[in-house]
């Protein structure tokens, strides 16, 4: 059984370096994510997001652009989970040690 | 609790070490919307400037410096700051989170930018409270008030 598990595991190895081969290279411009279109004729956000990102935010931190403006209520969410985890722990770990003290 | 005993380096390594830890999480807060950095990373350097000081001088003087009351506070107001820059841009006339509404500067990129500042100060806020919040209610120490 220990033989089988470890012969996965070095299967899937094998697979992912295989699959690794076939990625495009980095900044490759004639790749699908970085090309101006998708193979379905649409228009890519991330070459707006190069082309117009400094022009809308006025900034040339493209990631602070994406992350707070044009994704702003994904970060809205991340934040309220983070409070959100905060104040469970708040809850918790405090009200067991008052029961325990009385 | 064990005794803290004084051990002259830690005190003095960490003492020495932890405002500039705190200048650079700053730096990289109040910086974020324009060179790499933002508010989680910033607000993570805050809350380990605080941190090495409560484990390294103890929690006597680290609660001098951060009081433990005030993590569920300031997290709480971390994300009302970030809700309010939405509610300001809604109230003057944009959608919810359309910084190019917020009353502070002419041009809507530049607005936008600032925009991005406000809510990154908030995002560092809540999470440098939290970090700490969580740091002190797992030790299970608290001040007596």
């Amino acid at each position: 059984m220990k033989l089988v598990n470890f012969g996965i595991i070095i299967l899937f190895g094998l697979l992912l370096i295989y699959a690794s081969a076939g990625l495009p290279n980095r900044g490759d411009a004639d790749a699908v994510l970085n090309r101006e279109k998708s193979p379905a004729g649409s228009q890519n956000a991330a070459a707006y997001y190069i082309r117009k990102s400094y022009e809308d935010a006025h900034t040339p931190n493209m990631v602070t652009a994406i992350l707070a403006d044009y994704r702003s209520y994904d970060t809205l969410g991340e934040e309220t989970v983070i409070m959100t985890a905060g104040l469970v722990c708040f809850l918790l770990l405090r009200k067991r040690r008052k029961d325990n003290e009385d | 609790m064990k005794i803290n005993e004084d051990n002259p380096i830690t005190t003095l390594v960490s003492s020495v070490v932890a405002p500039f830890i705190m200048l650079f999480g700053l730096y990289i807060v109040f910086h974020g919307h324009y060179s790499p950095g933002g508010g989680f990373q910033g607000g993570t350097m805050l809350a380990a400037s605080i941190i090495i000081i409560r484990l390294a001088l103890g929690s006597d003087i680290g609660q001098l410096q951060f009081p433990s009351r005030l993590g569920t506070p300031l997290g709480s107001l971390g994300v009302l700051i970030y809700f309010s820059t939405g509610l300001t841009a809604m109230f003057f006339g944009g959608r919810f989170l359309d910084y190019s509404f917020l009353p502070v500067a002419h041009t809507p990129s530049h607005q936008r930018s600032l925009g991005i500042l406000f809510v990154e100060i908030g995002v560092g806020l809540a999470v440098m409270a939290i970090l700490v919040a969580i740091y002190d209610d797992l030790l299970g120490e608290e001040s007596d008030d």
